[in-house]
């Protein structure tokens, strides 16, 4: 067996594939759900009305979308260009890091002055942070997925540090706590009554943003001109490394974004939980909306939609919430597969 | 055409045909081999060598013809069978593993893993043994990694015979020895041929196909152009079946040449890997001429077309331009500097495959109005551009937002003339523009070469095919193990001359054997 390129893929292809790819993940899921003891159908039912089924339920869902947008974005952004960025996680616990700081009472500014400040900070932060790696990529040569991949560690058991010690609420009760943002510094909801904040909006804005970049700017253009063919881009003159420094700039600075929305618009203070993996998950998003922008949006609405509803499903029928990691590890090796697939064919000689 | 004797034939190879696309590898080829016999296989860079040999070998399948060893039709595209039938190959770059000792590389793949230990000791005095039969001098418990160029070559060799190779196929062997580690193999390939192996020998170097091969079989643009006993040619005779009848001067009229725009002074580039960098390379690129830089693939080129495309700068020496020495040397300093780089590599170096005609057409434009204004692309203006240089270039495809890799060579290579000539270059670097084109897009390539010479550009035409740097350039240098031959003027020397030239003679003060 050998795999041919396919020079000019038909449409059944490039849609045909990866829509396959979601239906064979959903009957490898039902399989496992019936392996569970529970009926199939009735399971992809619950996911699906846990995750959308009720005012509630989309509530939760697009609030879980949120911070999976921002490290989509992020690693999308990053990958297009070949940066392999596995590092949201620690980006994201920078630009949490960044909130609880300036957003504790050490400025005491309006909201307008303040949150501004805040994220454009926290972004930097994340922006240093993945500018580390990079650094060391484009100077040395050194692999920046397994920089990037253990910087989260590092990071992760600094913040813990933090909140042992020079970020411990003082009136925590002795819990590994922040103190909580002061009123100014955080994110105010988006619709009155509803239990949705300005973070969402802030994430469709960056991904908006991020499509114009790669579709309309100079800057977009390098990016994926170093991410298609690096040595074509050399040659025609194409700065390649100021362009993955650029790139790991805003990637970074979005992965970032993602801690500061939790942090202000949801959680109001920082614990070490605040992500459960959204970076890594970040990167399953990016993925499944074939590094597109927009797509990203699509994808995190839909893994979310899993992750919500499959702890509904689990209290209504019993199926382990696994389930739902399962189902995203299932989506992201067939909708490799299904990519692969949409550029060459499989030959028997 | 020598007959060989029927019961002597160990290899016949019998109408090998394989074809790449428009390109035909090999037309049609048949030779025999004989027991205990040297074929040396004579052509240039790409008249098809490696190509038949990766065939015989099993690793392409051929379109058409079949490969006999000992009798028996070989079975398409299995190395293994062609392993098992006696054949063994050593190839241009080595298949050892740097890691494991020269014993470990030999056995690997001929003995069963959990039984290795078991066979050590015997595989060792066969090693020795062979070491001592053929005066292939290695140890065999040196670690690979640490070895020479020269002793791998000599433990890939044991590997063919630790697996009972009859017929000994060495592509390009002496390419990277030394003279002295050259004088070594042959001595081996010698002593085979007395053990009643049978050699085929690739090399463009005449002066070794004389030393040590009793036959020669010449291929030329993929067709076997002669066959004869080496005893009956000399070198010239060589030189001129290798590149070809002598072509008729070309009906193209003389041009004043004009200023220097780019001149070499001594330069040297760093070699890398094995291929050389320039050593101490003199040159003028002068306005209204074509120069064409002859030489055969690997002694240079690429070191040259990478100084003067902005890629690398010169170790030592200087690099002048119109207005000097340039401070800082890159793709951008030269693209300013009015350079218009036609890459080697189309498809790898020249576009980006999944980037639409419009992206490609402006890959080297973009960062400058009209089609960047304030870090903001204008891809109107990029598609109006894309569109003139469809329409003045004759780019056949469906439209400018195709995807390139879509296009055949020919019209990738007219959208990259286009890009580059558009902006109206002093100097054209053309690093084998035609290489793999059909007939009708080698031609407007030429022409656009030549238009862009007569409107007072200098051309720097690199090229492999010595009938295209004699049919048009002006002015030949000569380029072999990165140092560069005085220029000559067209029609100077003849196709054989330059052969000579080419295959590393003449250089440094020696009289060239014209």
């Amino acid at each position: 067996m050998r795999l041919e390129p396919v020079a000019n893929p038909t449409l059944l292809r490039t849609v045909g594939l990866p829509a396959l790819a979601l239906f064979g993940t959903v009957v490898a899921a039902s399989l496992l759900a019936m392996i569970a003891g529970a009926q199939p159908f009735s399971v992809l039912g619950l996911i699906v009305k846990g995750a959308f089924g009720s005012k509630f339920a989309a509530l939760e869902t697009l609030n879980r979308a949120t911070p999976l947008i921002f490290t989509g974005l992020a690693v999308a952004v990053a990958f297009r260009a070949q940066l392999w960025n596995i590092g949201a996680e620690a980006q994201l616990y920078v630009g949490a890091v960044v909130t609880v700081v300036l957003g504790t009472g050490a400025l005491a500014w309006p909201a307008f002055a303040l949150l501004p400040t805040i994220a454009v900070a926290a972004m930097l932060a994340g922006a240093v942070v993945l500018l580390v790696p990079t650094f060391l990529k484009t100077r040395f040569g050194v692999d920046e997925v397994v920089t990037t991949l253990l910087l989260n560690f590092v990071v992760l058991l600094w913040v813990s540090m933090l909140l042992e010690g020079a970020l411990k609420d003082p009136m925590g009760l002795g819990w590994p706590k922040s103190a909580r943002l002061i009123a100014e510094a955080r994110l105010p909801r988006m619709v009155e009554g509803l239990r949705l904040h300005w973070g969402l909006g802030l994430a469709l804005i960056s991904a908006l943003v991020v499509w114009v970049i790669q579709r309309r700017t100079t800057l977009g253009y390098e990016m994926r001109a170093v991410g298609l063919n690096k040595e074509a881009a050399r040659f025609a003159g194409i700065p390649v490394n100021t362009v993955l420094i650029k790139t790991a700039l805003l990637s970074g600075g979005l992965a970032a974004l993602a801690g500061f929305s939790e942090v202000a618009g949801l959680k109001g203070s920082l614990t070490l939980d605040i992500s459960p993996g959204f970076g890594y998950t970040g990167i399953i998003v990016a993925m499944l909306a074939l590094l597109n922008p927009l797509g990203v949006v699509v994808a995190a609405l839909f893994v979310a939609g899993i992750f919500v509803g499959a702890d509904s499903m689990s209290r209504a029928a019993g199926v382990p919430t696994y389930l739902a990691d399962i189902m995203l590890a299932l989506a992201l090796l067939m909708m490799v597969l299904a990519i692969m697939l949409t550029k060459f064919r499989v030959r028997r000689d | 055409m020598t007959k060989t004797d029927e019961a002597q034939v160990v290899l016949r190879l019998s109408s090998i045909t394989k074809r790449f696309g428009k390109l035909t590898a090999n037309d049609a080829i048949s030779f025999d081999l004989a027991k205990g016999e040297v074929i040396a296989l004579l052509g240039e860079n790409g008249a098809g060598k490696t190509t038949l040999m990766n065939i015989l070998f099993g690793h392409y399948t051929a379109d058409e013809g079949e490969v006999e060893v000992f009798g028996q039709r070989l079975p398409p595209s299995q190395p293994k069978a062609a392993l098992q039938a006696g054949v063994g190959m050593v190839h241009q770059h080595f298949t050892l593993a740097d890691n494991m000792t020269v014993l470990e590389n030999i056995v690997l793949g001929t003995e069963p893993l959990w039984r290795m230990g078991f066979g050590r000791s015997a595989a060792r005095r066969r090693i020795l043994a062979l070491v001592e039969d053929y005066g292939l001098r290695v140890d065999p418990d040196a670690t690979v990694g640490s070895l020479t160029v020269g002793e791998r070559q000599r433990v890939e060799i044991l590997k063919a015979l630790y697996r009972d190779a009859r017929i000994l196929i060495l592509d390009e062997p002496t390419a990277v020895l030394t003279p002295q580690e050259t004088e070594d193999l042959f001595a081996t390939m010698r002593k085979a041929v007395a053990h009643g192996l049978s050699v085929i020998f690739i090399s463009h170097k005449l002066h070794e196909v004389t030393a040590i091969s009793s036959r020669v079989v010449v291929l030329r643009h993929g067709k076997l152009v002669a066959e004869a006993r080496t005893a009956d040619l000399d070198r010239h005779q060589l030189a001129q079946m290798m590149v070809g009848a002598e072509v008729p001067p070309p009906a193209v009229r003389e041009a004043a040449p004009g200023e220097v725009l780019v001149a070499l002074e001594g330069v040297s580039t760093p070699d890398r890997g094995a291929a050389p960098g320039l050593k101490s390379a003199n040159m003028a690129l002068r306005g209204g001429q074509i120069i064409g830089m002859a030489g055969v693939s690997g002694n240079g080129q690429a070191a040259l077309a990478d100084l003067i495309g902005g890629l690398i700068a010169p170790a030592s020496g200087r690099l002048r331009l119109k207005d000097g020495v340039p401070s800082d040397w890159s793709p951008r300093a030269a693209l300013a500097a009015g350079i218009a780089r036609i890459p080697e590599d189309r498809h790898k170096t020249g576009t980006i495959a999944d980037f639409d005609l419009t992206e490609n057409a402006v890959l080297e434009l973009y960062a400058k109005p009209p089609f960047s204004r304030r870090g903001w692309m204008d891809w109107g203006a990029a598609r109006d551009f894309t569109q003139k240089v469809i329409e003045r270039y004759d780019v056949r495809c469906p439209g400018a937002e195709t995807r390139i890799r879509l296009l055949s060579g020919g019209n990738m290579q007219k959208l990259i003339l286009g890009r580059v000539l558009e902006t109206a270059p002093d100097v054209v670097l053309a690093n084998q523009p035609v290489r793999g084109l059909d007939i009708g897009a080698l031609t407007y390539v030429h022409e656009q070469l030549l238009a862009a010479r007569d409107r007072g550009a200098a051309v720097l035409l690199i090229s492999e095919d010595l009938d295209e740097i004699t049919a048009l350039s002006d002015v030949i240098h000569v380029i072999s193990e990165g140092r560069l031959s005085p220029a000559f003027g067209r029609g100077e020397l003849t196709t054989a001359e330059l052969g000579v030239w080419m295959a590393g003679h003449g250089f440094e003060g020696e009289t060239h054997a014209a």
